[in-house]
């Protein structure tokens, strides 16, 4: 048996086997719903109520405001305000008070709200546009107009958006999707480079430190090691992601019985036709075009970060004397992931171009623009580029890599790691 | 007597600083070779040249008289000085990983394995994992995976450190049993005692160069000082041409000072007093080590 499959083989069932991958597997999907669906649910439940005091002193019949699940509004009348202030607050969150006007209009500038705690932004905006509402319609009225003719007159406008391809052939688009799919595709790659790259960092480390190397590679060459490692732990995220495709595809199926069982009793018509807009507008996306480039992009870009966090690897003893190599060869992803916002507002600008060509930032920006749509020829270009980028940087990780495995106790600099691509053997 | 490993003119370069100048060695077969010098000397990088870990910048190596090849690698076997296993891993997967990267098939690894597991009585280790072993434990583990592919060449490099008496005498046992059974061995340590019992020859490197280098026994007779040692009854008195270095219960030290036979001596001394045992003190690898590093 091929001594790479060999080296292939140990690395990835080591790390298939751990309880810990099979844990984060199952749980990551989870987590990651929670991220969104935990934040709205604390939201909701975290929201307490107050009670507001209406000071009103010119009895206006209109300042009558409706409660709210947070806001409970009470008008006091006949209170001296100024002196009942302080002992108000005892029992009142806050006082809305209005002074002496000789018009509703006039009010605007007059109002004021006193707290003992500063009030929340939510919760002086929501008594704000209470307060326009009612005087919105005020003046209205008082020019003779009826504001629900104003209501009627009022449009909403959302302009259907269709992209026509060479064959003349159109398809409903949506620029929401595009920007939703794009931004979630350039943070996945951005989440898998990262992680699954420290991975190999780590493992190299490990042999390091296991003193287990030497033994290793006197029997394979180091390139085959690295190249062993590097892929067996692509293969693993192959292997996660493919677990996390069953996964979701389960849970979609679960989540569909779900509906099917509550019918459209509970579920909205209006829901149910955005769910629909929502599924359609997502595949007329070119999904073909945006897999097939996930996993190249995927796959390019590990490759390219994973032999040079193996090289970073190699030159540190322990984990903690990486830090010094690990910013400089990171500062292109994270400026890749700050730069996906840029991309997805203008995904064919000079910028969005250039940066999917370079192959360092290519696997990000590239994936958060092919769902606007990118010409193939692009695509190839962009590819090619990245795998001559990953061939060149594998061949400089060896090159430090053969020599770093075997320094120990020594206090590697920027260099001393050029010394060693110029080592001869 | 054939060759197991032919060095010729080996140099190797880091950064402009020579770690091994012009070195010639042959190792013959079954024989022990004892590689040895102080630290930083070499001896690692000559080691690692052998082991096709890295590459002399010139010279050439020939094994079992052919140029030394990348398939010969499954040949060598290799127990480094600086070593470990995979912690993770459980022992018996980890001799099986490490036999099939040097060649052998499932099964041959398996029965061999087996085969040294039993014969150091270590079956119930097989299923344990390497961070329950003791240091000792792990160590015995990594000679096992060292020699487990039968190989020709077997380079130890400190092979006792980390072991007690008992079990230093165990893997010491295996390693002349290897060399009966025509195993070439070449071990480098520092432990003069295990060169002096163990080594047929060695050589001495020292700041990149072969300082010295032949069979132990003529290295010995080259390096000796002409000193006896004698144990006697009576008084003994100066012999004439010779120096007594040191006279302590009945037990004496005598040098020549000019060229003298043994011979000349002992006729000398029955004069004098009753010879109860006469014998020629040769230096020890010790003492030829310090005398050979701090000339230079």
């Amino acid at each position: 048996m091929n001594k790479l499959l060999l080296v292939i083989q140990r690395e990835y069932l080591s790390r298939v086997r751990k309880k810990s991958f099979i844990i984060m597997t199952l749980l990551t999907p989870f987590l990651l719903v929670g991220l969104f669906v935990i934040p709205s649910v604390v939201a909701v439940n975290s929201e307490t109520n107050y009670d507001v005091a209406i000071v009103d002193e010119n009895k206006f019949e209109q300042l009558k405001l409706n409660s709210t699940e947070t806001l409970r509004f009470q008008t006091l009348n006949n209170i001296d305000f100024n002196d009942n202030k302080t002992i108000l607050l005892d029992t009142y969150d806050f006082l809305l008070h209005v002074p002496k006007v000789d018009s509703l209009v006039r009010i605007e500038s007059q109002m004021a709200i006193y707290s003992k705690n500063q009030i929340s932004l939510s919760n002086k905006s929501s008594i704000e546009s209470k307060l326009e509402k009612i005087l919105t319609n005020f003046n209205l009225v008082k020019n003779g107009i009826d504001p629900e003719q104003i209501k009627l007159a009022e449009s909403n406008i959302s302009i259907d958006t269709y992209v026509v391809d060479t064959s003349g052939k159109d398809a409903k688009s949506s620029s929401e999707a595009s920007y939703g799919i794009g931004m979630i595709c350039g943070f996945l790659i951005y989440i898998f480079i990262f992680s699954y790259g420290t991975m190999v960092m780590r493992s190299v480390v490990e042999e390091k430190t296991n003193r287990i190397v030497e033994i290793i590679i006197s029997s394979i060459k180091p390139f085959q090691l690295m190249l062993g490692k590097i892929m067996s732990i692509a293969l693993v995220g192959l292997t996660q992601f493919f677990l996390w495709i069953v996964l979701a595809f389960l849970l979609l199926i679960a989540v569909n019985g779900f509906i099917g069982a509550v019918d459209s009793n509970t579920v909205s018509n209006d829901e149910l036709q955005l769910f629909d807009e929502l599924i359609s507008s997502v595949s007329n996306l070119p999904i073909r075009t945006l897999v097939i480039s996930f996993i190249l992009y995927f796959v390019g870009g590990y490759l390219l970060y994973g032999s040079l966090f193996a090289a970073i690897g190699s030159a540190s003893d322990q984990e903690t004397d990486s830090q010094q190599f690990i910013l400089p060869i990171t500062i292109p992803l994270i400026l890749s992931f700050v730069f996906i916002q840029l991309i997805v507002d203008s995904p064919h600008s000079g910028l969005a171009y250039t940066l999917s060509m370079i192959p360092f930032t290519s696997p990000i920006i590239m994936m958060a623009r092919i769902p606007f749509g990118v010409g193939i020829h692009e695509i190839i270009l962009s590819v090619s580029l990245l795998i001559l980028g990953f061939i060149t940087t594998s061949w400089i990780a060896a090159k430090i890599y053969r020599v770093g495995i075997l320094m120990y106790g020594k206090k590697i600099t920027y260099n001393e790691l050029w010394k060693w691509l110029k080592y001869k053997g | 007597m054939s060759i197991c490993l032919e060095v010729k003119n080996i140099r190797k370069e880091y950064n402009q600083k020579v770690a091994l100048d012009r070195i010639s060695l042959s190792i013959e077969k079954g024989k022990i070779f004892g590689l040895l010098g102080p630290n930083g000397a070499g001896k690692t990088t000559f080691i690692r040249i052998i082991n096709q870990i890295t590459a002399p910048d010139t010279g050439s190596i020939q094994f079992n008289g052919m140029d030394f090849k990348r398939e010969h690698i499954t040949r060598i076997g290799y127990l480094p000085e600086e070593r470990g296993l995979y912690k993770n891993m459980k022992v018996g997967e980890q001799c099986l990983y490490l036999a099939r990267l040097k060649g052998l098939s499932k099964t041959e690894a398996k029965q061999q394995i087996h085969y040294w597991f039993q014969r150091l009585e270590m079956l119930d280790w097989l299923p344990k994992k390497v961070e329950e072993l003791s240091k000792g434990m792990a160590q015995k583990v990594q000679f096992i995976s060292t020699i487990i592919h039968q190989p020709e060449l077997i380079i130890l490099d400190e092979p006792f450190s980390g072991f007690d008496p008992i079990n230093s005498e165990i893997i010491k046992q295996e390693v002349l049993r290897l060399k009966e059974q025509g195993t070439t061995i070449i071990l480098s340590t520092h432990r003069m005692e295990s060169v002096e019992e163990l080594c047929d020859d060695i050589a001495l490197i020292n700041a990149g160069q072969c300082v010295l280098y032949g069979q132990v026994t003529q290295i010995k007779e080259k390096y000796k000082k002409d000193i006896y040692k004698i144990e006697y009854r009576g008084t003994l008195k100066t012999p004439e041409g010779f120096n007594v270095l040191e006279n302590d219960n009945n037990i004496a030290l005598i040098k020549a000072t000019q060229k003298q036979s043994s011979n000349q001596l002992l006729s000398k001394l029955i004069k004098q007093v009753d010879v109860v045992s006469f014998k020629e003190k040769l230096p020890s690898i010790n003492d030829i080590f310090i005398q050979s590093v701090s000339n230079e």
